[in-house]
């Protein structure tokens, strides 16, 4: 059962070493970045935000990117001081940095910790050199190894990302290296199938009809049924569409996104949902770093809000729920009598199971997912 | 007014491509009709349509004067006539106003189907016909080789042949001084009551409907009282005009002379092409003969993709109706497509135009179920169905046999693709009539069941003969034969928009390259999806469409939330473009796409 999703702050740290052919984030690679300036920003933001917001309870911190595991320890420092002092700390706070795993950033994580993060998660991606060439990585897999050990040895918690449905993978190459992966994994693991993104390098190569190898559809899902049986077997089950878990240590800033909770998003490109006077907005900020800097440094809100409808706000309760193991309450579906038979269809189908008003997929309809949600909400 | 003998009218046949429209524009250029900065390419085509595919899909005309070596000048009426087959009988009847032709033949290829076709009607209208080499610019010119062909071929003189490049301008003043000096000039008594032929009409959105005339005899001013005999409608002349090819006032026109009227007509469809124009007070006792209406033979249901739409679709098709006598339409329901209408067209191309038309000028998506010929369906109690909708079947018990339209075909092809050719003929149920040689081409005369050859049969054959060949057609009468009603089945369910008549031999082959190539159209669903072809109760070909497997995003955060709610906005409206026939989706291009077939 689901338990309340709690309120988060999401900080967006939108720098890289170097941007990644499959990447879609908002990732730029700069030299010049003035640390001292980046963290007075974010110092200012969580101040506005905590105005408007008044005084709650933080439950979730999350550095991400663009690459976090650059950013400068003290700039960490003062996010996290300044947010315990808008916001109170809950006694279980998880705060989160996603890292790359090069060695330079593998040094610094002892200061990350220093300053308050007790959680990481680190970009391996792939296990192999060649694959991670492929990826446009610049790290190696040994450094990898090292760069999660390392990290497994400095914080309470942490966890890994693997791409898969690599290009020219084979399902036994992967179920090689995901067991390879399992074997050194600790309590949490992201696993995700590459995704072809409009706009980056290798979707205008797709485009141009460049991209081979990439798994067909049928071998993808094969892919990923594999991985479903191989992590539940080994205690580490899917308890969202692509995330593994042994149970309690879910990533609770994650869970707020997809129970549709609150979480303010600061830095360039950050998306959040606040409820404020009984209004739940979505927020968005500026994607260039520098309009967004320069906002908040003259103390102008950058954001962009837009009321959400009770239906679009059901509406993103089911896409996001949906991707859980736990599933969504079903009443939440727009127009529920109106999908009584498609719902009724999807059940027969076996994918999805209807149990205490909550609805969920099962194991067929995991991979289907996008194509259930268009039954119960187009 | 201008005196018989200062007067020229003619029209240019010539197979498509070979320099109709660029030979139009040199003369109107040459002859300063158009200013130079006013003058584009292919001037006479006018709808975009025409401009894009670079086709002349309704007759346009232009007046000339030009000032010959005698020293005296003329007026050269030209009515340039579509050249595409669909078109045929506007071609025969514009004939009729003019009392010579241009023969353009491209040097370079030669005589082709539309050649034949377009020059026989000429001679029927009992034409002087200037023959005229065009293309000699190009190195594969071949003059000997084409006049000789011209001669054999066709059986007239080419000893005097112009020989030109439209391109150009190289001979362009001789083709003027040959129109001037071969081709007669018109006859008529400009004393006599008014006799004028109605040529053509069209809608015009500033104008209204536009007559084009051409005066037999008597004289006709603005202002006038007409009267036209067929219809017996009268009304007072507006406005009279000259084509240059802009509208240009004049006050008078005489015998010989081709003009435009309006009149406060309101719809096209109060006109008819071939009527007799004559004044209320004075009238001509003796009228043209008149043509009969063209007849749509191609038919089919034209439904608009968004249910909400069928108001403007009506309204787009009525003021299409407005302007075009060839197109009919009637309203038709269909379970599974909603209110639609079942138009009638001259051919595919026709179908074609109007369809780009509605989609284009009125920007309504729509979905076009499998076109249909008129079979005639004798019943058991004697009485004959027209049948124009394969939905409209009567029950087999009560039928007697059915009779399908023919066509005699005639196609010209380089001998490289001779084989090819005759196989495709066989396989559409050809019979074989002709087969001769002109020059290293070879002509091939087939008869054929006009449904063979409606939905694809010209661009097979473009494709087997890489272009090279071409093709007319003509009507030739009914036939029996073994025709039966071919369904399709999406998931157990049937399809209407898909349903056909075809020849029985013919079921399997047709009926399995349908399943196929719908298996590639529909997108996977959720579950398999079988589909079959069925004849009654019998299945006769199968393809099953495997579930869709894998469909989810990998990744989806704070950031994404937002961004797959647009997506799901987009679906919605997306939804609105499929077609649901039980539990599956049918994409709009999947109708049509299905009925192209790769053999
Ligand atoms: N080389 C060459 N090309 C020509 C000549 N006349 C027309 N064309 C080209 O042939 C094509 C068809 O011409 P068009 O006038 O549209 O033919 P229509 O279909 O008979 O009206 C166009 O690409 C013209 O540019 C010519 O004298 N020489
Ligand atoms: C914000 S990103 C990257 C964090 C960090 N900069 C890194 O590269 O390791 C978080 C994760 O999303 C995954 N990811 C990014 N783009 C992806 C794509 N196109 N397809 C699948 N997974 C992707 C990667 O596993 C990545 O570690
Ligand atoms: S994957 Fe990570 S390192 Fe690569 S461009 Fe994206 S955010 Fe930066
Ligand atoms: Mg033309």
């Amino acid at each position: 059962m689901a338990e309340l999703p709690g309120f988060g702050l999401y900080v967006h740290w939108p720098f890289c070493q170097a941007k990644c052919p499959y990447c879609d984030f908002n990732s730029h690679v700069s030299t010049q970045i003035d640390h001292a300036e980046w963290a007075r920003a974010y110092e200012m933001e969580i101040e506005r935000l905590g105005e408007e917001t008044g005084e709650r309870r933080l439950n979730s911190v999350f550095f991400g990117g663009g690459t976090p595991s650059l950013m400068d320890p003290q700039t960490v420092e003062r996010v996290l001081s300044s947010a315990r002092r808008v916001w109170s700390f809950a006694n279980d706070i998880e705060i989160t940095l996603e890292a790359n795993p090069t060695s330079v950033e593998a040094d610094r994580f002892k200061s990350f910790f220093a300053a308050g993060v007790n959680r990481v998660s680190v970009g391996l991606q792939a296990l192999n050199d060649a694959d991670l060439k492929q990826l446009g990585r610049l790290h190696t897999a040994d450094e990898g190894r090292r760069a999660f050990d390392i990290a497994r040895a400095v914080f309470p918690r942490s966890s890994f990302d693997l791409i898969y449905a690599r290009q020219d993978q084979s399902l036994s190459d992967w179920e090689a290296e995901l067991a390879e992966a399992i074997a050194f994994a600790s309590a949490h693991l992201s696993l995700y199938q590459l995704t072809i993104e409009p706009g980056t390098a290798f979707g205008d190569r797709q485009k141009r009809g460049l991209l081979r190898g990439l798994p067909p559809d049928d071998l993808a899902a094969d892919m990923y049924e594999m991985t479903q049986q191989m992590t539940l077997d080994a205690g580490l089950p899917a308890y969202e569409t692509s995330n593994h878990a042994q149970a309690g240590d879910e990533s609770k800033h994650n869970l707020i996104y997809w129970r549709g909770g609150d979480w303010a998003a600061i830095g360039p490109g950050g998306h959040g949902r606040l409820t404020l006077d009984g209004s739940r907005y979505a927020t968005e900020t500026p994607r260039s770093p520098k309009e967004w800097l320069g906002a908040a440094l003259n103390g102008e809100n950058p954001e962009n809000r837009t009321v959400l409808s009770q239906e679009e706000i059901n509406e993103e309760a089911v896409m996001m729920g949906l991707r859980l193991a736990e599933g969504v309450e079903a009443a939440l579906i727009p127009q529920f009598e109106e999908k009584i038979n498609n719902i009724n269809g999807l059940a027969e189908s076996n994918l999805i199971e209807l149990h205490d008003g909550r609805i969920m997929l099962t194991a067929a309809g995991r991979p289907l997912l996008n194509a259930v949600l268009r039954e119960l909400l187009v | 007014m201008t005196d018989l003998n200062h007067i020229r009218n003619f029209s240019i046949v010539a197979h498509i491509d070979h320099g109709k429209s660029t030979l139009a524009d040199r003369l109107i250029q040459m002859t300063g009709t158009v200013a130079e900065r006013d003058m584009q390419e292919q001037i006479l085509d006018s709808m975009d349509i025409e401009r894009e595919r670079g086709i002349t899909i309704k007759a346009n005309t232009v007046r000339i004067e030009y000032p010959a070596q005698d020293g005296q000048t003329y007026i050269l009426n030209l009515i340039d006539t579509p050249g595409h087959v669909d078109f045929a009988y506007e071609v025969s009847r514009s004939m009729q106003a003019v009392e010579g032709s241009l023969l353009v033949v491209d040097a370079s290829q030669g005589v082709e189907a539309q050649t034949l076709a377009n020059v026989y009607q000429a001679i029927d209208a009992d034409h002087e016909i200037v023959p005229v080499l065009n293309k000699i610019d190009l190195p594969a010119a071949d003059i000997d080789r084409v006049s000789e062909q011209i001669e054999d071929v066709i059986g007239i003189d080419a000893t005097d042949a112009v020989q030109i490049s439209a391109k150009t301008g190289v001979g362009i003043p001789d083709v003027l001084e040959a129109i001037v000096q071969r081709l007669p000039h018109p006859e008529g008594d400009r004393d006599a009551a008014l006799k004028a032929m109605l040529v053509d009409s069209w809608y015009d959105p500033y104008l209204g409907v536009v007559v084009m005339i051409r005066v037999i005899d008597g004289t006709i001013k603005k202002g006038d009282q007409i009267l036209m005999m067929q219809t017996g409608a009268k009304y007072k002349i507006d406005r009279l005009a000259v084509l240059k090819p802009e509208m240009q006032d004049i006050a008078e026109l005489g015998p010989g002379e081709i003009g435009v009227l309006t009149a406060s007509i309101k719809q096209v469809r109060d006109t008819r092409v071939g009527d007799t124009i004559t004044h209320e007070k004075k009238q001509t006792a003796t009228a043209l003969p008149g043509f009969k209406p063209a007849q749509p033979v191609v038919f089919c249901g034209l439904f608009p993709v968004d249910n909400a739409e069928f108001e403007d679709l009506r309204e787009a098709i009525e003021k299409l109706a407005l302007n075009d006598a060839s197109f009919s339409y009637e309203m038709e329901t269909s379970a599974a497509l909603g209110f639609g209408f079942r138009c009638g067209f001259l051919g595919l191309l026709h179908l074609e135009v109007i369809r780009d038309r509605i989609e284009r000028e009125y920007d309504i998506d729509l979905i076009t179920t499998a076109p249909s010929v008129i079979y005639h369906v004798f019943m058991r109690d004697g009485s004959m169905i027209e049948l124009h909708n394969p939905a409209d079947m009567p029950d087999l018990t009560h039928v007697d046999h059915i009779e399908e339209p023919r066509i005699k075909a005639t196609i010209l092809v380089p001998d490289e693709y001779l084989g090819d050719v005759l196989k495709l003929c066989q396989d559409r149920r050809g019979i074989q009539q002709d087969l001769t040689y002109a020059g290293t081409r070879a002509m091939v005369v087939y008869d054929l069941p006009l449904n063979e050859v409606v939905f694809d049969f010209y661009d097979r054959l473009k494709s087997v003969t890489k272009g090279y060949a071409s093709f007319d057609y003509q009507m030739t009468g009914y036939r029996q034969d073994f025709l039966v009603k071919m369904q399709i089945l999406v998931n157990d369910e049937p399809v209407d928009a898909l349903s056909m008549m075809v020849h029985r031999d013919r079921a399997e082959s047709r009926g399995r390259a349908m399943c196929e190539k719908l298996k590639e159209l529909i997108p996977r669903h959720m579950f398999k999806i079988p589909i079959q072809a069925a004849i009654g109760g019998r299945v006769i070909a199968r393809e099953t469409l495997s579930a869709l497997r894998k469909d989810v995003t990998a990744k989806c955060y704070g950031g994404d939330a937002t961004r797959k709610r647009k997506l799901l906005e987009k679906q919605k409206a997306g939804k609105k473009k499929m077609r649901q026939f039980g539990k599956v989706e049918i994409p709009q291009e999947a109708f049509i796409n299905a009925l192209k077939m790769d053999s």
